[in-house]
């Protein structure tokens, strides 16, 4: 608790005290205005700030502010006699503050610790002994000490030593990340065993924990619809309720002359009219929404966007990147006469000296190092392949015109991918097949998104008819839009905007997709760590590459969207319930006092469920 | 000119909005946000005129709700 919070509370248990006190004091027996000098004073010790705001409010202009009402509640009913219920209108109407005011700084606090990924200070090497600076002193190139234990300050590589990260408070990914000499660290994430040694590759502006951050922290400035409804709600609500409570005091009473009756009424009527509990549990619910979903590893910009993430009905995907891996790999081999490690060995090694993509998978997938000694005599046959000498034997690697202008009989293979036909000693041994391969959740993702409301789901690729459709047969995608230039995209994108129902998100890798990303409805960028654009222009950044992540947003919009929906509804429902009550005099103050605080508090406690987003 | 202002006691969601409201409809503003969560006022003014625009927004937002303080 703060100290205001604090200081609420024990002037709530005086009067409270006070007041039960007041219960058992025989008035009866003092003359009448000992009871009223009584409540006066009670009513001061719990009332004297409502009044004095009122007051100011008054001098201000603020007319139908929240204090104001209660001002009026409660000093009409000492009017008209009834002291005991002044007292217990603000009693209550400050035990429902206090609540609200804890609920409120509770959640606002459990949100921010998970956005609490700032690092306080750096442990930078200088001439030889380490001092403690703040990450905002160190810069590029300059070496810094993490410890076990610590933030990762900056993004580095590591120089010296090897460790596990813990990522899961940038990426929501929980398994730690091992990290050795070379390993590049994004700051924000925790160094969990090991000493490291690192070199800094961005200053703190720059670093990867400024920019979420910064976008984190920016969250508030794009209100939703919602949010923006409830202002404008509450602008005319206000008065519209005040001026109701005027004629309800003033029209039956020129009818049956029965005043007091009426003018308690119309005081009930007050009390209940407050809109805090609208206007504080929308964007509350939005404010969960987004913490919960930083916490996944899911950076959402605003509010507004979080609005139309629950109501996407067409998701454009890129495919390189962000439904595949993005890099090629080995995913076939078919050897024909010799063992697959033979044929593969043979591809590595005439691949050996290549920086070309396919020979780094043909490496990869060989695994080791290929020995130079056992090579000679390579040539590069352009447009075709390599021949090469592996131990005094020659090799061929490369196309299928490489194999038939060499005269090597060979089978053909009709496999997706690039084609890689292996030959030594004029003789096929068989071939390798690299392809880009399909993220083991991309499929999985594609499904739980049409179960979340998703009705066209479209690839976007650069490759041909035949790859792209192989794609999309596997993960079950509507449709392909294949041999796009990068350029093509947008032009796309911008056709399906014009024929679209609902929202339409784009899902890519951000690396050139920036242009998309901005136009789409929504601009989801995947892998979002270290690539400044895709922060820059996407309205969504998943932190970490798997499509898995995007039915999780979806997942988390659409909660946080049926939280603000029971929320108003719930609010609006019961103020609209109590108004008729208190109209037609079924309604005490304690009902009143519950409309406004009680009501506030529910729907703040209902808003913080969108901070969970486990079973999502 | 784009600022992000922190706020200090701004304990009412309804006085927030109304404060927003308010600082609109301010000559030479032209954006506000304040959000209630994060206790932040983004304001986006004339590049110019700025100092003099802070000066009428701490007055209006004094108005509204006199114990919360912009932390300029």
């Amino acid at each position: 608790m703060s100290r205001k919070q604090k200081k609420s509370l024990i002037r709530i248990i005086i009067a409270a005290v006070l007041f039960a006190a007041g219960y058992i004091v025989p008035f009866a027996d003092f003359p009448a205005w000992a009871k009223l000098c009584f409540f006066a004073a009670v009513y001061l010790v719990i009332g004297y700030d409502v009044l004095w705001k009122a007051v100011r409010g008054l001098f201000s202009g603020q007319l139908l502010d929240e204090n104001f009402l209660m001002a009026i509640a409660s000093v009409g009913a000492f009017c008209l006699g009834d002291y005991p219920e002044a007292v217990m209108v603000v009693l209550l109407y400050q035990i429902g503050e206090l609540f609200q005011s804890c609920a409120v700084s509770k959640s606002r606090k459990s949100i921010s610790a998970l956005m609490d990924i700032r690092p306080d200070s750096a442990n930078l090497e200088r001439d030889g002994a380490i001092a403690q600076v703040s990450p905002e002193e160190v810069k590029i190139g300059d070496i810094i000490v993490i410890r076990p234990g610590e933030k990762i300050p900056l993004d580095c590589t590591v120089e010296e030593g090897s460790s596990s990260v813990d990522t899961s408070s940038v990426t929501g990914e929980s398994v730690p990340r091992d990290v050795s000499i070379g390993s590049a660290l994004i700051s924000g994430c925790v160094n969990i065993s090991g000493l490291l040694r690192c070199r800094v590759t961005a200053g703190f502006g720059e670093s990867t924990v400024s920019k979420i951050l910064a976008l984190v922290e920016n969250a508030g400035e794009h209100k939703a619809r919602a949010e923006n409804f409830i202002t404008r709600f509450a602008h005319v609500y206000t008065p519209a309720v005040v001026a109701a409570a005027v004629i309800l005091a003033v029209v039956p009473s020129m009818f049956d002359g029965n005043w007091s009756e009426w003018i308690h009424r119309a005081l009930t009527f007050l009390v209940i009219s407050c809109p805090c509990a609208l206007v504080i549990s929308v964007p509350m619910s939005f404010f969960g929404g987004i913490g919960g979903a930083s916490r996944c590893g899911i950076l959402i910009k605003g509010a507004e966007y979080l609005e139309q993430l629950a109501n996407v009905k067409t998701m454009v995907f890129d495919k390189t990147g962000t439904l595949t891996e993005g890099s090629f790999r080995v995913t076939q081999v078919n050897a024909a006469g010799c063992t697959k490690e033979e044929l593969v060995e043979a591809a590595a090694y005439a691949e050996a000296y290549s920086h070309h993509p396919i020979a780094q998978s043909l490496r990869a997938a060989y695994g080791s190092e290929p020995d130079s000694s056992r090579l000679s005599d390579v040539s590069e046959i352009p447009g075709q392949g390599i021949s090469a000498q592996l131990d005094n034997e020659p090799i061929l690697v490369g196309n299928a015109l490489l194999m038939e202008n060499s005269g090597v009989e060979f089978t053909v293979c009709d496999a997706v991918g690039t084609i890689v036909y292996v030959a030594r000693g004029g003789k096929f041994l068989g071939s390798v097949i690299i392809s880009d391969t399909v993220k083991h959740d991309s499929a999985e993702a594609i499904k739980k998104l049409r179960e979340r409301g998703v009705e066209r789901t479209i690839m976007l690729t650069g490759d041909s008819e035949s790859a792209g459709q192989t794609v999309t047969k596997r993960l079950g995608i509507d449709e392909a839009h294949c041999g796009l230039l990068p350029g093509d995209k947008a032009e796309r994108v911008e056709k399906l905007l014009s024929e679209k129902k609902g929202v339409l998100a784009f899902v890519g890798d951000g690396v050139n997709d920036a242009p998309v990303l901005t136009r789409a409805d929504i601009g989801i960028a995947m892998g979002g760590i270290g690539s400044d654009a895709a922060i820059e222009a996407a309205d969504i950044v998943i932190m970490d590459d798997k499509p898995s992540k995007i039915p999780l947003a979806v997942g988390i919009a659409r909660k946080t969207l049926r939280i603000v929906k029971e929320n108003i509804v719930f609010a609006l429902g019961v103020k609209a319930l109590f108004l008729l009550l208190g109209a037609l005099g079924f309604a005490n103050m304690w009902a009143a006092v519950f409309a406004d605080v009680g009501v506030s508090i529910i729907a703040i406690l209902n808003a913080t469920r969108a901070l969970r987003t486990k079973n999502l | 000119m784009k600022k992000v202002y922190e706020l200090t006691d701004l304990d009412c969601a309804n006085c927030a909005a109304k404060m927003e409201r308010a600082v609109s409809e301010i000559e030479g503003v032209e954006s506000v946000s304040i959000s209630f969560m994060t206790q932040k006022m983004t304001i986006m003014t004339d590049e110019a005129g700025h100092k003099d625009i802070m000066k009428k927004v701490v007055k209006v937002c004094k108005k509204i709700e006199p114990d919360c303080v912009i932390n300029l």
